[in-house]
């Protein structure tokens, strides 16, 4: 079914991308933060991207781990490497983020801390992957699992500490006092999300046409 | 079929059987958590022989984290060289019980160094750690526990291959870092004067969060990563 729809879902993407930044040009500014607060659109999105990402590693993990299904353990790292790139990106833009309205380009606030922490997480799935030998894919399953459990502390991090971060409740309000805004970002979250489904599904079949590969080398041995 | 509790009890007691005997990972990891505190001497005192306000508490963590690093990977490496592991999981009981077992020995084994390392960082820098122990011994007993969940777990997972030194910190640090975030905090809350044990409680609560996750976490996952 994917096969069918991966090139229209592929167009859909692309054209919601090259109008996102015509919409995030247009909407009203909001009085305080003036030009930097375009950022929070494609910022807030890959935070989202970053979260489905993890809820898919976590999951793909304890299927794999206990089931030893194939399928699901290309969905881990398929979603491992998603999380890492969309971990990256929304530390990238909020560093810009924060330089302008924080005066400082990195600042050890509880939820940049965490975020930095998840995208370690998953650099550590990767690692044991590549390096930990034959049968790593179980290990990485477990980084898999933990990366995805402490990842709710990180949300709420933000309620729990005293912390300079916006606090999670300004999105949640986004929808009354500034509609417009709330729209173009449940728009630009649905984009990066659809970008996410798209990148997992390629990565998938990457790794589905290895292992094919891998047997026929195999077969061809024999 | 013994019960958990008797299983654990039993690895336990092989664990210290052994260590009593040579004593090789408290010695090694008790000197090197010494050395840490020695070497993060030289970062954090200034010149006028004073050290860096709150730094005491970081210098206490990162020494327990590391040491518990060191002991974590020779408590494994010692089943690993003797083949004892496969006897270990191939006995007549259930795996989240030899888990417990090893995470009670490793819990003590890191206990006994805080006994020791904590009076001694609170000697080399004016930190009054005893101000509130009740608080602290919590924190340092939470923390512990968390720490040496994920860490046991992983350690046995990595036994089985060939890059396990390296992949243990590289694995363990980042999953562990709120629970070292919330000691050093919690810590740090007890430093000031007067202590803020509301802070530290707060710290408390968010420790015990992490480990019912991690431990039930370990349990569960215990038996299927360590099945070939």
């Amino acid at each position: 079914m994917m096969k069918k729809l991966f090139v229209p879902l592929a167009l859909i993407t692309a054209a919601m991308f090259a109008y996102a930044p015509i919409a995030i040009a247009n909407v009203a500014y909001q009085s305080t933060m003036l030009l930097v607060q375009k950022i929070f659109y494609f910022h807030f999105a890959t935070w989202m991207a970053m979260t489905a990402a993890i809820a898919v590693s976590g999951v793909a993990s304890l299927i794999y781990l206990f089931k030893g299904s194939k399928l699901a353990d290309w969905y881990g790292v398929a979603s491992a490497e998603l999380v890492v790139v969309f971990g990256l990106f929304g530390l990238f833009s909020g560093s810009l983020w924060g330089r302008k309205a924080w005066g400082v380009w990195w600042q050890w606030d509880a939820r940049v801390t965490m975020a930095t922490m998840l995208v370690l997480v998953f650099l550590g799935y990767l690692m044991v992957r590549k390096y930990g030998g034959p049968g790593s894919e179980k290990l990485a399953a477990a980084m898999g699992i933990f990366g995805a459990a402490t990842s709710p502390f990180v949300y709420k991090s933000v309620d729990w500490w005293r912390t300079i971060h916006p606090q999670t409740s300004v999105v949640r309000q986004l929808s009354d006092t500034f509609p417009d805004a709330w729209y173009l970002v449940l728009y630009c979250t649905a984009a990066f999300l659809l970008l996410t489904v798209l990148l997992l599904t390629a990565r998938v079949r990457l790794e589905a046409m290895r292992s094919e590969l891998d047997r026929m080398y195999l077969a061809a041995e024999d | 079929m013994p019960g958990f509790f008797a299983v654990a009890l039993l690895v336990l007691k092989k664990d210290l059987a052994i260590e009593a005997k040579s004593r090789e990972i408290a010695y090694t990891t008790l000197f090197f958590a010494v050395s840490c505190v020695m070497i993060f001497s030289f970062a954090f005192v200034m010149e006028d022989g004073v050290p860096v306000d709150g730094a005491a508490a970081g210098i206490l963590w990162i020494a327990v984290a590391f040491s518990g690093t060191l002991a974590l990977g020779r408590t494994f490496e010692r089943e690993r060289y003797s083949e004892t592991l496969r006897a270990l999981l191939l006995a007549p009981a259930s795996r989240p019980a030899v888990y417990a077992g090893k995470l009670l020995g490793m819990i003590l084994m890191m206990v006994a160094t805080e006994i020791i390392l904590t009076p001694m960082v609170a000697f080399f820098f004016h930190a009054p750690f005893f101000a509130r122990p009740l608080l602290l011994v919590a924190l340092l007993g939470l923390g512990t526990i968390g720490f040496a969940a994920v860490g046991t777990l992983f350690a046995a997972m990595l036994v089985r291959t060939r890059t396990r030194d390296v992949l243990l910190p590289i694995l363990l640090y980042p999953v562990t870092i709120p629970v070292i975030i919330a000691g050093v905090r919690g810590t740090a809350a007890l430093l000031q004067s007067p202590p803020e044990a509301p802070v530290a409680t707060l710290w408390i609560g968010l420790l015990t969060a992490f480990d019912v996750v991690f431990l039930t976490l370990a349990l569960w996952t215990f038996e299927p990563l360590m099945t070939e």
